[in-house]
């Protein structure tokens, strides 16, 4: 009986949006801006899981250069990202997002 | 069987997804992100994607999850903050109504749509026991065919913002210029 249910694409659509609502929860809630960083990643990654369901739904091998490419810019920007955490706890002790209040100055 | 690994990787995507926005210390919520990572390269295979799974593996878990842990340990974050104070107090019922809503709205237009959602009969070339470079065959065609364009502009992206994380991190020599 079980075996003759197989997981169609819809599937996977409902849960990469089920984990960007995860992802977007997580960075409106979370004060610490590393954590916020992995929300993000959470959130390309079922963006990126939804490219890859419309390549296969379209058979349009598009949808997995896409992807390929939101993974470069994914990488670059933690780069940047965690760079500059690096160079503002440098300055400053504690981490929070709420300390960035302070440059409204 | 394809349902269960469906089932299996679903659950180690939402676990892992609970996991970073639960976890109060921030080296667990990097591994239950390793956890999402590994699932979601369970789900690429299933799609007959198997270069963006190795990509996936190889990039998301082994490279960014490491700067990650890397940062962490560097700035000596890795201590358990205190997850139930609310600086702001209704921020987190509105953060729910927020990402609830994203997910209603994206999952009343997926069940909408789900005619349309079958696959293509004319299906992606799949790589095989006997055509073990077809998907990869396939992507490589796409990206230096037609995206080749795109692709040497990723190399300027990735040059600046190395070159700029660089200046950025850099510690200046303390004569006051920098200061």
């Amino acid at each position: 009986m079980l075996s003759v249910i197989e997981p169609t694409n819809s599937w996977y659509l409902i849960l990469a949006a089920v984990l960007f609502g995860i992802g977007a929860f997580g960075v409106m809630v979370r004060r610490n801006p590393l954590v916020m960083f992995m929300c993000i990643e959470l959130m390309l990654n079922a963006v990126n899981l939804t490219f890859v369901t419309m390549a296969t739904v379209h058979s349009d091998i598009n949808g997995q250069v896409v992807v390929f490419f939101v993974m470069v810019v994914a990488a670059a920007e933690v780069v940047v990202g965690l760079g500059i955490i690096v160079a503002i706890m440098r300055r400053r002790n504690g981490i929070s997002a709420d300390d960035l209040s302070a440059l409204k100055g | 069987m394809e349902l269960f690994v469906f089932v299996v990787a679903a659950l180690m995507v939402l676990g892992g997804a609970l996991g970073v926005i639960t976890r109060s210390n921030p080296v667990h919520a990097a591994l239950s992100l390793v956890l999402t990572l590994f699932g979601i390269a369970v789900m690429f295979v299933s799609h007959d994607a198997q270069f963006l799974a190795a990509v996936q593996v190889i990039v998301y878990a082994g490279a960014i999850v490491v700067l990650f842990l890397f940062v962490i340990m560097l700035l000596g974050v890795d201590k358990t903050e205190d997850v139930n104070i609310e600086p702001i107090t209704v921020q987190r019922p509105l953060a729910l109504i927020v990402g609830a809503g994203v997910i209603g709205v994206v999952v009343a237009a997926i069940v909408a749509s789900k005619d349309v959602l079958k696959s293509n009969s004319a299906a992606l070339a799949k790589s095989t026991i006997e055509d073990p470079d077809a998907n990869i065959k396939n992507l490589a065609r796409e990206i230096f065919g037609n995206n080749v364009f795109s692709f040497e502009l990723t190399s300027v992206l990735l040059l600046v913002a190395v070159v700029g994380t660089v200046l950025m991190a850099r510690r200046v020599k303390s004569n006051g210029a920098g200061k």
